[in-house]
């Protein structure tokens, strides 16, 4: 099988700090490949380049097998790549449905689009809720509600909705469950298997290693700025995963050079 | 692993029955909390009150106030203020802030006045000119502040001044008499017109105040642009990552607030009669419009509010002015009020953004 998205020799350097030296990364259709890494080994930097928040100084990505280079992250999202980012990048004063559809707004059909400019409203608020409803989201009373008046499990759920909705190809989760709590963590990975169920490839970047290891098909090891190997959860521990990440053990048929 | 994996997982076992329900919304709150999520959802709602309760207290101390006269010399008064709210709105609910609306104004005004009377370019032409002039410095505001990165209360008390001194350099100071304008420059004093339905003078200032409310009022709230421009108030770098390009959208609300600010500087000659480069607006503008955008309830941290409570704020500036001059009392008053109603609706605002909480 071919890779979906691969990344081949990834430069990145930020004044004298080389955040990615000469990386590599696979992503294979209908997985869920976790990305995993000590802080400061450039895991952040890797998805950025790949979601076109970051450009590489050199190197080169494919989709699908075409080359491709992003030079931000609305260019990622047309080519169907989505990211759910960390921090969620949701406006907290806007309603629900304005955020799934910041930045790619529908318009009115006829004169009242083309000429006046007028958003559909009632058409993206049908779509919004159809999407949170699909992933067995919610019971919405008011899809109009502003986003920071919702819980931190809640905007995790539009958020990941809001990637699935669109991402057509890759679907991009950074820390999905780092500020949430116990139940909400397990509602966010059954919407990652849902999501995956639906055929669409999913790069999870986490810490925890539980959840890793619960849902990821593969795992991606990210030290020092490049891939030191990619597992299969099944063959090894958890404690394996953060010796290797950490640097205390290397995997078989690997050398680290000092 | 095998026991790797149970440890992992077992501490989720306590879970099972537990509510799968996560992101349901109650609406179990308490009264006080139901007015902070409608004041929330409806940010303009706070000034009309404001503005309701001003006008029925004026009409009971003042038999005069409620004369259609009074009314309309009110919105008379509030026009110009209006338009540079229209500028200042824009700008505040990107978080920044715009000290050099009155500089703008008041040196397109003389732009299309020394156009006309030193260059002798027909009087239409001229305001095209003031108008396009006026947006190439709010544009340039917006490039200081979108790639510069300087912060745009720093930017625009620069432009500010260097926008004043400019007028008073490039006028030589010299005022274009109204007689003269009147006689060779019709076109500059249109917004001065007026119609008189029942004897009520009405200027046409007026319509065009609410007019560009109105158009602004639809494009903040259902157009793409409008929403882009409460995403990058609230929060930049989240609607940067959604898609929208906030610098674009920086430059553009920089660039429109100029040209409401020329649009001003067109109005202030009808309203005024003349052309001076020393209009008390080009001191006062700023302090006037912010005072508007902040008495209607938008938040100057950004993302929040409506225009409309921006006209609802000038009206109860003009409407405290109005009646407390027909009622008698010291002017100062007037000042002092206003300044606890700034306080007031900053207060409100702090109160509405923790909603969330």
């Amino acid at each position: 099988m071919e890779p979906i998205l691969t990344g081949r020799n990834l430069v990145k350097r930020y004044g004298k700090v080389t955040a990615l030296d000469n990386c590599d990364f696979d992503l294979y259709p209908g997985e869920i490949l976790a990305v995993i890494g000590d802080n400061g080994a450039g895991k952040s930097t890797l998805i950025k380049a790949v979601s076109g928040a970051v450009i590489p100084d050199e190197g080169e990505i494919t989709l699908e097998g075409r080359k491709i280079r992003f030079t931000n992250p609305i260019e990622a999202r047309q080519a169907g790549i989505e990211t759910v980012y960390q921090t969620l990048a949701m406006s907290p004063a806007l309603s629900i449905a304005d955020n799934i559809f910041m930045g790619r707004e529908l318009r009115k059909p006829g004169i009242m689009g083309s000429v006046f400019r007028q958003l559909d409203r009632a058409a993206m608020e049908k779509f919004a809720r159809a999407k949170l409803n699909e992933l067995g989201l919610m019971t919405i009373q008011n899809i109009n509600q502003a986003v920071e008046t919702l819980s931190g499990g809640q905007r995790q759920g539009v958020a990941v909705a809001r990637a699935a909705a669109f991402g057509s190809k890759v679907v991009i989760l950074d820390e999905p469950t780092a500020a949430l709590g116990v139940k909400e963590s397990r509602r966010v990975l059954e919407l990652i298997r849902d999501v995956r169920s639906r055929g669409i490839p999913i790069i999870l970047i986490s810490h925890n290693m539980p959840h890793v290891f619960e849902v990821a098909d593969r795992i991606h090891i990210h030290r020092l700025g490049k891939r030191l190997c990619v597992i299969n959860p099944k063959d090894y521990t958890m404690s394996d995963a953060v010796a290797f990440m950490t640097g205390a053990k290397l995997p078989e048929g690997v050398t680290e050079a000092a | 692993m095998a026991t790797d994996a149970k440890a992992a997982t077992s501490y989720e076992e306590g879970l099972k029955g537990a509510s799968e329900k996560v992101a349901e919304f109650r609406e179990d709150r308490s009264p006080l909390k139901r007015v902070q999520h409608w004041l929330h959802q409806t940010p303009s709602a706070v000034p009309m009150i404001v503005l309701i309760v001003a006008i029925i207290i004026f009409g009971f101390l003042s038999e005069n106030f409620f004369k259609a006269g009074t009314l309309s010399t009110i919105l008379q008064q509030i026009a110009i203020v209006g338009i540079l709210g229209c500028a200042q709105t824009l700008v505040v609910l990107t978080a920044g802030i715009d000290l050099s609306v009155g500089a703008i104004a008041v040196f397109s005004s003389v732009l299309m006045g020394q156009a006309t009377f030193r260059y002798g370019i027909p009087a239409e032409l001229s305001i095209v000119i003031g108008l396009i002039l006026g947006t190439a410095m709010g544009a340039v505001n917006g490039l200081l502040i979108a790639k510069m990165k300087l912060p745009p209360f720093i930017a625009t008390l620069g432009t500010w001044q260097i926008l004043l001194a400019s007028n008073f350099i490039f006028s030589a100071n010299e005022t274009i008499r109204s007689s003269d304008i009147e006689e060779k420059a019709r076109a500059l004093q249109f917004w001065g017109g007026s119609i008189q339905p029942g004897g009520v003078k009405i200027l046409y200032a007026v319509f065009l105040m609410i007019v560009l409310v109105a158009i602004m009022s639809y494009v903040l709230r259902s157009t793409a642009w409008g929403r882009h421009v409460y995403a990058t108030g609230d929060d930049p770098q989240a609607a940067e990552l959604a898609g929208v390009p906030t610098k674009n959208v920086l430059i553009q609300v920089y660039a429109l607030a100029g040209f409401f600010c020329a649009i001003a500087g067109w109005v202030m000659i009808g309203r005024f009669g003349s052309v001076s480069p020393t209009a008390s607006t080009g001191q006062l503008g700023n302090i006037q419009s912010i005072t508007a955008v902040v008495i209607g309830g938008i938040s100057l941290f950004g993302g929040r509010g409506s225009i409309v409570g921006m006209f609802f704020g000038a009206l109860i500036v003009g409407v405290f002015e109005m009646g407390l001059r027909l009622v008698g009392t010291d002017p100062q008053w007037t000042f002092f009020l206003i300044g606890v109603l700034i306080i007031f609706a900053v207060a409100v605002d702090q109160w509405i953004r923790k909603v969330a909480g």
